[in-house]
């Protein structure tokens, strides 16, 4: 990895590391026994770790010439590792988590392993360590691919990468230490929050720039998608996270937004996490490896041109419907009610456009288990968005609100959709990336898919269960006009789903290590495969012609 | 024909980045901005008043031991949740947090109401281990709060930054943060008169968790638990039927 750049790049690296390492330094200093002068320790230790790592290699031989010439792999390899790694840890937290509402004593009786503050390891774990590398990985490839185009950069891919992981891992070791602003999906404080802000800056220049180098006169569709997923999170997480720190030597900071503009404020910001990181970046990933995967063209151009501004423009009026009935006025929420129903038509005609892709293929869905993992990733993704529309009328939504079907529902889009075609990309880019024939193991994969399903199907019946009996109970009188359950009652009521919840959840973990297993022994063991015209970027020059740098 | 449009618009990488942000940008400036203009969207509340700095530390450790995630703090307009939990919530009530803490989840019950519904001594009963008093619940054991002290050090600087975010804080409170925090559990003190001087007559000074020596976060815990819902009574004055606000005697 490091014998990719040259010795000069290698010393802008280690200035990089040192200015990191030095401001981590600073904030242990000026922190103390303060959470924020731990991270200050976290970040010293990460950024002298990979300092380490360049400086071991600093000697090592200079890159072949031809670099210039060829796709930038590097990075996009070790996204993968990172995607898997925070997959396993993140789907343990959350079988965990999903366990101690079953057994509270699962917490051992400590704070930082207590409900509260496992939540957010899980959330943070999955959503952004699992998904936010897998949309690295995957933006990084397709980018370059479809512009035929290398990286248009050297350390930056790399800084986006490691700094963004840096990112991950100081929220989730903040929460274990009590570090959240409590704002759903957003928990990070401030100083991990502005450190984003870099990371994210430089991810959309640097993703701006390799377009700006394409040898394709049109932008891709799917590269559309990670555009709008880049800047659209750059917009969100800022607007979200302005706030005032109670000293810049703590890790504590109180929001700007006061009360129920806060509360608009942070489902605007919390529903287009789930529109523009889980859903936009994951239809670019879909975008790409369906066609690959079933080597047919997609559909419809104009579907694709229809679902991707209906997406964009739609989904920000959206938030208000997490505030059905709650002190909001009643003119937002009705505003957030009608732009949800709306968007079932930009969603329906992606996962049309994508289903329709697959006429001609389906035998190729009934034999291969990677191209089947992106298939039922479509189809839940139609599902969770129809459930998703549905569930944003207000009366529906007074039912539904604040029971475990909204839990369910965002298990159906979050597994059956996002991990879905996260392992479905993954399967298809893994052997082409590493040069292999195929995956190490086609059974295993196979393996994985039925423990996947399985897994989704338990977790997303227990949830919608579980949720409708407690929204029904909630609201059931009796005959005399009086509330014919206590709340007690209905927590009751719960018990077996959350068992069967945590089972489901239990499967679904075993598929992603056996996919994490699978792919570590592909990377070590598969047999390799002959290039390919597709692995070389388009240089302007004819085949064998030796490349300029 | 649109077609042609985005046959070009597709060719430039700067104006796609461009035509993304103006039509993502329209939903949440119509939605969010006009919540500050219209005067109706908080309702007025003249009694409201401040969070002690001991209730402000007791919503720290709510916020930090993720008590939002299964507890909701926002009564909805519907007959069963009015009759469950009292009136429901208005937006006066939350003018003065920052952040909200509405929740989207109840594994528990709601909380926008609680104070005053149960006794100091049921709170730490039940934060210290909820199975001791709810056989059924779910809920973690919270017994490391009484032995934990209360870090006083720094309310002066949480209470700085609320004023910098708009709470109207005055700089006697910020001076004296450490002090109330104390005088508000210790109600024999020299320390406790200065807290309803300053922060209304209407505050409960309390030995929150019966150990009046040391404030512990339990202390701060329970005195915003016994604060939710209380800081106006408008929410009581609105309703069709006027109920009578919970007054607590312990």
């Amino acid at each position: 990895m490091v014998q990719q750049l040259t010795t000069g790049e290698r010393q802008n690296a280690l200035v990089i590391l040192l200015c990191i390492f030095v401001v981590g330094l600073a904030m242990a200093a000026l922190g103390g026994f303060d959470p924020f002068g731990v991270h200050g320790v976290v970040v010293m230790l990460y950024s002298g770790g990979i300092a380490a790592l360049v400086m071991k290699h600093y000697y090592d031989p200079e890159p072949a010439p031809g670099r210039q010439s060829q796709y930038y792999d590097d990075p996009i390899k070790a996204a993968i590792a990172f995607s898997l790694a925070w997959a396993v840890f993140g789907m343990f937290m959350g079988v965990w988590t999903a366990a101690q509402l079953a057994w509270p004593d699962l917490a051992f009786d400590s704070g930082w392993s207590s409900f509260g503050r496992l939540r957010p390891t899980h959330t943070t774990g999955v959503i952004f360590g699992f998904g936010g590398n897998a949309l690295i990985a995957t933006a990084f490839h397709v980018v370059q691919r479809t512009s035929r185009a290398r990286l248009a950069g050297q350390i930056s891919p790399w800084f986006v990468l490691l700094g963004y992981n840096l990112f991950c891992i100081v929220a989730v070791t903040g929460y274990f230490m009590g570090v959240t602003q409590s704002k759903e999906y957003a928990e990070p404080e401030w100083y991990a929050d502005l450190w984003l802000v870099v990371v994210w800056v430089t991810f959309f220049l640097l993703f701006l720039a390799t377009i700006a180098r394409r040898k394709e006169p049109h932008i891709y569709v799917a590269n559309w998608y990670f555009m709008a997923f880049i800047v659209v999170v750059a917009i969100l997480h800022i607007v979200n996270n302005l706030a005032v720190p109670i000293s810049f030597a703590r890790a504590r900071s109180y929001t700007i937004w006061p009360g129920v503009q806060d509360a608009m404020v942070q489902w605007w910001y919390g529903h287009n996490a789930v529109a523009f990181f889980l859903t936009a970046g994951f239809l670019g990933m879909l975008y790409y490896y369906l066609p690959v995967r079933a080597q047919r063209p997609i559909f419809s151009y104009r579907l694709s041109i229809l679902s991707f501004w209906g997406i964009t423009f739609f989904y920000m009026w959206a938030g208000s419907h997490h505030l059905h009935y709650t002190a909001l006025p009643h003119w937002v929420q009705n505003l957030g009610m009608t732009f949800s129903v709306m968007l079932l038509v930009p969603s329906w005609a992606s996962a049309g456009n994508a289903l329709l892709t697959l006429n001609g293929a389906w035998h190729k869905v009934r034999d291969d288990a990677t191209l089947r993992f992106i298939t039922v990733a479509v189809v839940f993704y139609g599902l969770s968005t129809f459930e998703g529309s549905f569930l944003a009328i207000r009366p529906v939504n007074a039912l539904s609100h604040y029971t475990d079907w909204t839990v369910g529902h965002v298990h159906a889009g979050a597994l059956g959709w996002v991990a879905f075609i996260t392992f479905g990309s993954l399967y298809t880019l893994v052997p082409s990336l590493w040069k292999r024939e195929g995956m190490y193991s086609p059974v295993l994969v196979e393996v994985h898919f039925w423990l996947a399903v399985t897994g989704t199907l338990i977790y997303v019946f227990a949830m919608w269960n579980s949720g409708i009996l407690q929204g029904l109970m909630w609201r059931t009188y009796t005959q005399d006009g009086t509330l014919a359950y206590s709340f007690l009652d209905s927590l009751v009521a719960m018990y077996p789903y959350y068992i069967a919840r945590a089972f489901g959840g239990l499967l679904f973990l075993l598929g992603a290590m056996v996919a994490a297993f699978n792919i570590w022994m592909t990377v070590r063991e598969a047999p390799a495969a002959a290039q390919r015209q597709a692995d070389i970027p388009d240089t302007g020059l004819a085949p064998g012609a030796a490349p300029a740098e | 024909m649109p077609e042609f449009f985005h046959r070009k618009i597709e060719r430039t990488a700067i104006g796609f980045v461009i035509a993304i942000i103006a039509a993502a940008s329209v939903g949440g400036i119509v939605e969010i901005a006009p919540l500050f203009t219209i005067h109706q969207t908080v309702e007025d509340a003249p009694d409201m008043r401040l969070y002690t700095p001991l209730e402000l530390a007791g919503r720290d450790i709510y916020m930090r031991e993720g008590c939002y995630g299964c507890h909701s703090q926002m009564i909805r307009t519907l007959r069963d949740e009015v009759e469950r939990y009292g009136p429901y919530s208005l937006a006066v009530e939350s003018k003065y947090d920052h952040p909200m803490l509405w929740g989207s989840k109840r594994t528990g019950p709601d909380l926008a109401r609680i104070g005053g519904k149960y006794s100091d001594f049921w709170h730490v009963a039940h934060l210290t281990n909820p199975r001791d008093v709810v056989p059924e619940s779910n809920m973690p054991a919270y017994r490391w709060l009484a032995r934990t002290a209360l870090d006083t050090g720094d309310l002066g600087l949480h209470l700085r930054a609320q004023q910098a975010v708009g709470v109207p804080y005055t700089d006697e409170m910020v001076a004296n943060a450490a002090a109330d925090a104390f005088g508000q559990a210790a109600p024999d003190s020299p320390f406790a008169a200065g807290v309803t001087q300053r922060y209304g007559e209407k505050t409960q000074v309390s030995i929150f968790d019966g150990v009046v020596t040391q404030l512990t976060e339990m202390d701060a815990l329970v005195a915003y638990l016994q604060v939710l819902g209380r800081l106006t009574d408008a929410a009581y004055a609105n309703t069709a039927a006027p109920q009578q606000a919970p007054n607590p005697t312990n």
